[in-house]
This record gives C-alpha cells, sequence and structure tokens, in this order.
C-alpha cells in the first residue's frame, strides 16, 4: 500500500518537473553528507596550532571543564568558527541555488550579484557611525545592505533595453561591487575603520563567537526552512514563469518570498564571514549534477555540500600555509574561478 | 575636423586648469601666484621642494597613466567592439598587479633598478593575462564573442585578485601596507625616478598607436570588409592588442588598481569627437589624463591631511557611468 502510494507520487513528481531526479543520490546525500559534515567538523576541531585527540573533543563537548586549556579552545574558539563555517556554507549555497532558480540564471551567486558588497558596505556605514553596534542590529544592516546591493543590480539591468540577461546581471553586478566597494574603502579611511573592515572583507570564520552563532541561528534556520517549504514552487518557477503561472502559481508572492530569504542567508552569512563569494555559485551546479533539477533535493543538498565545502576549506585554510592562516574567501575564489570560467564558455544549461 | 581641434584645445585647456588646481592642493596650500612664482625658480625653498619633488612628478604621472589607460581602452574597444572592454574589467590590470606584487613581495622596491623594472614585469603580467584570457574565450567555431571576452576576464581578475590577497599575508607589515595602498590604486610612485620609468613606454606606445588610427577606423568596418580593404588583420590586430596591454600594464605598474579609466576616457571622447579613430585615440588621451588628474586632486582634497588612493574616486565614478552604458546597450 505505501509502495503504491509512493509510486504514484514519484509519477506525479515525474509529470511536474523534468525527469531527471535522483531520490537515491539525494538521501545518499543527505545522510553521506551529513556523516562527512560530523567527520569534518571533528577533525577540524582536534587540528590546530595544538593538536587535540578526538577523546579530549568529546569531553570537551559532552563533559566540559573549564579549567583545561584545550577544553577552553574548543569551547571558545573552535567550535564556534567550525559551526560558523558551517552555517554560513549552508547559507550562502541555499541562496545561491535559489537565486539560481528563480532567475533561471546558471551565474547567479550573492557575490557576483552584489548582494555581498551591498552587506558590506552596510556593515562599513555601521562601523564608522555607530561603533559598538549590536551584534543583532549589525545583522539587519546587513540585510538591508544585501538588499541595497540585489535592487541596484537587478533593478539597472532591467533598465537596460531588452531587459535582464544573464551577462548584463554579472556585469552590472561587478560595477555595482566595485563601486559598493570603492565607498567601503573611502568610509574605512575616512573614519579609520579599515582594520574592522579588512577583517570582513577577507571572509574569514577564525573570529566568530558563540553570541553570534546564536543570533544567526534563527535567521539562517528559519530561511532554510522556508526555502525547502517554497522548494516545490521554485521547480516550477526554474522550468519558465509561463510554466509556472500555467501550473496555478501565483509567481510575484513566490518571487517575494524568495527573495527575502535569500537577502537573509546573504546577509547574515556575510555579517558572519565578510564577502566569500563564489560558494553560492559552485555548490547548486554540483547538487544539481548530482541530484537533478527537484529543487526539493537541490535545497537541502546545497545546505549539507555548501556546509561540508566551507568546513573543509577552512581546513585547508588553517593547513595550505600554517601557521599563517590563508583567508577563506580567498581559498575559495581559487576553486570558483575555473568553475565560472567554465560556465562562461558553456551555452546551453540545465536548471 | 574642426570640431575635434576645438574640442581638443577645451580639453587641453582643462588640463592645464586642472594641472594648476592640482598643483595648489594639498596638505600645504599654494596660492595660484605662488605656483606660478615657483614655477619660474622665484620660490622659496620650502614650496619648491614641495612643487617640484612632490607634487609635480604625481601629476605628470597621473596625466601620462591617464592617457596611457584612456588608450589602451579605446583600443580594447575597437578591436573587440565591445563598448564595456577595459584592461580594469578584462582582469588586464589584475595581471600586471600580480607579477608587481610576486617581484616586491621578494625585493625591496626603493632600488633604482628595480624602478626601471616594474613596467617591464607588470608588461609581463598583463601580457599573460590577456593572452590566458584570450584563450579561454576562444572556441574554435565562434572565435571570440565579446560577451564571453568579458565575462572571462571578470573570472580572470577574480581569480588573480584571490591569488594577491593570499600572497600578501605572506609580507611583512611594511610591504604589506604598501601592497594595501598598491591595490586600492594610489598613485604612489610619486617620484621623478618613475616618470622616467613610465615615460619611454608611453612616449613609444601612443604614437605608434596614433599612427595605427587608420587602421583601426578599417578595422571597424568588420573583418570582411577589412580584408577586402587590404588589412592583414590578424597581424594587426595583435600588434594592437599588444600596444593596449603595454600602455595598461606599465600604467599599472605605477598607479596600481586604477579601473574605469580606459573604459570612461574612450566613451567621453567619443560622445565629443565621433567614431573617427584619428580624432578618437588623442582625444581618448586627453579625456584620460583629465579624469586622473582632477580625481587625484579630489582625493587629495577631500580628507585632508590624508588621502583618498586615486583608484577609489575613479571607481565612485566610474562605476555608475559604467552602469548607465550598461543600460544603454543592446543585447
Amino acid at each position: 500500500m505505501t509502495e503504491m502510494l509512493e509510486s504514484t507520487k514519484r509519477t506525479e513528481r515525474l509529470s511536474v518537473s523534468k525527469p531527471r531526479t535522483r531520490p537515491l543520490v539525494t538521501s545518499l546525500i543527505m545522510f553521506g553528507g551529513i556523516a562527512a559534515l560530523v567527520l569534518g567538523i571533528a577533525i577540524s576541531v582536534s587540528f590546530g596550532a595544538a593538536d587535540i585527540y578526538f577523546t579530549t573533543v568529546w569531553e570537551a563537548i559532552f563533559s566540559y571543564n573549564p579549567e583545561l586549556t584545550q577544553h577552553q579552545i574548543i569551547q571558545e574558539i573552535r567550535l564556534p568558527r567550525i559551526l560558523g563555517g558551517a552555517m554560513v556554507g549552508a547559507s550562502f549555497a541555499v541562496a545561491g541555488a535559489i537565486m539560481q532558480g528563480m532567475t533561471r540564471n546558471p551565474m547567479a551567486d550573492s557575490g557576483l550579484l552584489g548582494l555581498n558588497a551591498g552587506a558590506g558596505f552596510a556593515l562599513a556605514l555601521c562601523f564608522a557611525f555607530f561603533p559598538g553596534m549590536s551584534f543583532n542590529l549589525l545583522i539587519l544592516y546587513s540585510f538591508l545592505g544585501a538588499g541595497a546591493g540585489a535592487g541596484l543590480v537587478f533593478g539597472i539591468s532591467s533598465l537596460a533595453k531588452g531587459g535582464v540577461t544573464p551577462v548584463r546581471l554579472v556585469l552590472a553586478g561587478a560595477a555595482v561591487s566595485a563601486l559598493l566597494l570603492a565607498l567601503s574603502e573611502g568610509v574605512a579611511l575616512y573614519f579609520r575603520v579599515g582594520q574592522d573592515l579588512a577583517f570582513w572583507y577577507a571572509g574569514g570564520v577564525s573570529g566568530t563567537k558563540w553570541f553570534q552563532l546564536k543570533i544567526m541561528l534563527p535567521w539562517v534556520g528559519g530561511a532554510i526552512i522556508g526555502a525547502m517549504m517554497l522548494s516545490r514552487s521554485i521547480t516550477m518557477l526554474s522550468l519558465g514563469e509561463e510554466v509556472a503561472v500555467g501550473l496555478g502559481q501565483r509567481t510575484g508572492l513566490v518571487k517575494l518570498a524568495g527573495t527575502v530569504i535569500v537577502l537573509v542567508l546573504a546577509g547574515s552569512a556575510v555579517a558572519v564571514v565578510g564577502s566569500v563569494g563564489f560558494i553560492g555559485l559552485i555548490i547548486p551546479h554540483v547538487t544539481r549534477f548530482l541530484v537533478g533539477v527537484d529543487y526539493r533535493s537541490i535545497i537541502p543538498c546545497s545546505a549539507i555540500l555548501g556546509s561540508l565545502l566551507v568546513v573543509f576549506a577552512d581546513l585547508a585554510a588553517r593547513m595550505v600555509n600554517a601557521p599563517v592562516e590563508t583567508p577563506l574567501g580567498a581559498l575559495i575564489a581559487l576553486i570558483g574561478v575555473p568553475f565560472f570560467l567554465y560556465l562562461a564558455r558553456k551555452e546551453r544549461r540545465e536548471l | 575636423m574642426r570640431r575635434g581641434v576645438i574640442v581638443m584645445t577645451i580639453l587641453g585647456i582643462l588640463i592645464i586648469g586642472a594641472f594648476i588646481v592640482s598643483m595648489n592642493t594639498g596638505y600645504i596650500r599654494l596660492s595660484p601666484v605662488e605656483v606660478v612664482k615657483t614655477l619660474f625658480g622665484m620660490g622659496t625653498d620650502k614650496q619648491s621642494l614641495i612643487l617640484f619633488e612632490f607634487r609635480l612628478p604625481r601629476i605628470v604621472i597621473s596625466v601620462l597613466i591617464g592617457a596611457g589607460l584612456a588608450v589602451s581602452g579605446c583600443i580594447l574597444q575597437g578591436l573587440s567592439r565591445n563598448a564595456l572592454a577595459d584592461p580594469g574589467i578584462l582582469g588586464i590590470n589584475a595581471g600586471a598587479g600580480l607579477m608587481v606584487m610576486l617581484y616586491i613581495s621578494f625585493y625591496p622596491t626603493t632600488s633604482m633598478r628595480s624602478i626601471f623594472l616594474l613596467p617591464v614585469l607588470a608588461l609581463i603580467g598583463s601580457g599573460l593575462t590577456a593572452a590566458l584570457i584570450y584563450v579561454l574565450s576562444y572556441k574554435r567555431n565562434e572565435g571570440i564573442a565579446p560577451t564571453r571576452l568579458i565575462l572571462t576576464g571578470i573570472g580572470v581578475a577574480a581569480g588573480i585578485s584571490a591569488a594577491m590577497i593570499v600572497l600578501t599575508l605572506k609580507l611583512d607589515p611594511q610591504k604589506y601596507q604598501f601592497m594595501a595602498t598598491w591595490l586600492a590604486g594610489s598613485i604612489w610612485g610619486s617620484n621623478w625616478k618613475f616618470v622616467l620609468a613610465l615615460l619611454p613606454w608611453i612616449v613609444v606606445l601612443l604614437p605608434y598607436v596614433f599612427y595605427k588610427a587608420q587602421v583601426m577606423n578599417v578595422l571597424n568596418l568588420g573583418e570582411n570588409t577589412a580584408t577586402g580593404l587590404g588589412t592583414s588583420v590578424e597581424k594587426e590586430r595583435l600588434l594592437l592588442l599588444a600596444a593596449a596591454v603595454g600602455l595598461a600594464g606599465s600604467s599599472v605598474a605605477v598607479s596600481g588598481g586604477i579601473g574605469f579609466v580606459g573604459l570612461i576616457g574612450p566613451h567621453l571622447a567619443r560622445r565629443l569627437v565621433g567614431p573617427k579613430h584619428q580624432l578618437l585615440l588623442p582625444a581618448s588621451a586627453m579625456t584620460g589624463s583629465l579624469l586622473v588628474i582632477v580625481a587625484d586632486t579630489i582625493g587629495r582634497w577631500l580628507m585632508q591631511p590624508s588621502e583618498i588612493p586615486t583608484g577609489i574616486v575613479v571607481a565612485v565614478i566610474g562605476a555608475p557611468y559604467f552602469l548607465y552604458l550598461l543600460t544603454k546597450m543592446k543585447a
């Protein structure tokens, strides 16, 4: 009985979306990915300037003893940093997946489309005019900044003759980012907050604190749950606006909800680690390649793969040039750029 | 033609005006009278020190790199027949920057020999990057599509900046400070030695490009027409591209990451004198110079006693203009 139900469900799904969906791979990524994530976190926690045994890690987490330095290192420095990285990876990846699905634009990514630069500029203004602002407010302004950046990019591209095209978006994104970056640098120089900002732009998770995670968690968690609830509609949108309307979808509402989710995800991620580009570009493509075109699979799998990427990239960032840390953003860009170039060459894409 | 002469005369006057204002501006203000007096050797020692050792070389460099970058952009726009081409956006500046940075991280910057080596190194860097972008955006059956070229440029520039960030971390604090200013596009070589290092490149390449104006006009008619008119398209294209890379590379070596000059300069010039390269190229050089002098002066004047790097000022002016052009461009 349940089997029959499952199979009818599956045929239903097949008739709605494009045929390429891979439920098996999806569940494999979900479980395998989470297992790998846990393993990655464990390795990452034990590795560092002072190597710490797994048993100590276990003890530090489950029977914390504040008198021991090793426990303190784990609890106060490494754990928040690593969990923050995982959260940020999931945020950027899901934001990228939604943007790519909604806009049917294979180049969509919060870094390329001006969101990161917008959030960064908002943070620069906050540092300059309201030093010592609480992280709670900071993160809100970061959302607003991301929104402003994205608004500028999309607004300007849609003003152009012939409307929004992927190439035009990337070009507008590059120019808006250059402008906002220049303005941020100007503000930083004028108000002498350059060092605070430099930390942000380099894109690193090293300074992440528990309180930041606590503030971030509800936003990111809520947004990712929202994204999953929206995933069916995004699948339809990714088939084309006409198809979505034909299937009875209120596309305006879906797009609005999707945009809010993207802004919250990108904004909070930038507020914590600064501008890390290309995660939102690569991960959804890889995920789509693995699990197929259904966003009910793409969104959760993107979240997991995004977390994995950042956790392992952060681990690599600490190992490549130890004891100096390589900025996470730079490291991911070095992986992301070839991928971007590959996309720029490819003409037909499946979204 | 008459219009061209008038426009260029006006541009020339504006440049001289900006030149004079720029000489007055700075932490220590000099009045126009004092500037003129000092120029003719009648100022105090302090005044002539400020003027001749600090301000003049810097302004001369502004003029040179403005002309170099704008003409480079003009060539690139003509060759790619894409209105948005610019050595900065195409990643050529980034390539030059990476080489400069590699050199600086291994050797001290102050020695005389290294100053003359810098433009050469920057040139190698920008040449390699240009070649890389060309290869990456080339497709066998379609050649180079303009949009693919620009996208590839953006990607390569992003990759190079990432590599530069990684490299900056290995620098000692003093060099790091230098690199940070360099990246922001501050005219750092404000010293006659740098003028001397840059001058040969500009003096050789600019006249060469002006001399090729007619060829560029013909190339603009399209590949087939140009071949029909007896132009060896591939050879000319390569030579002009090399000149563009040379101009951009040597300028970037002393000015750092100043973007958008190569974009705006030629566009303004085209509005003023039209599409004929005999007028367009020199007019681009002039608008570029004017732009950089003005941006540099604003950067020095806006928040004294510290300075805003010229590159930031140019980006704040240039990015909106780029976006405006983007909305005007057909799909």
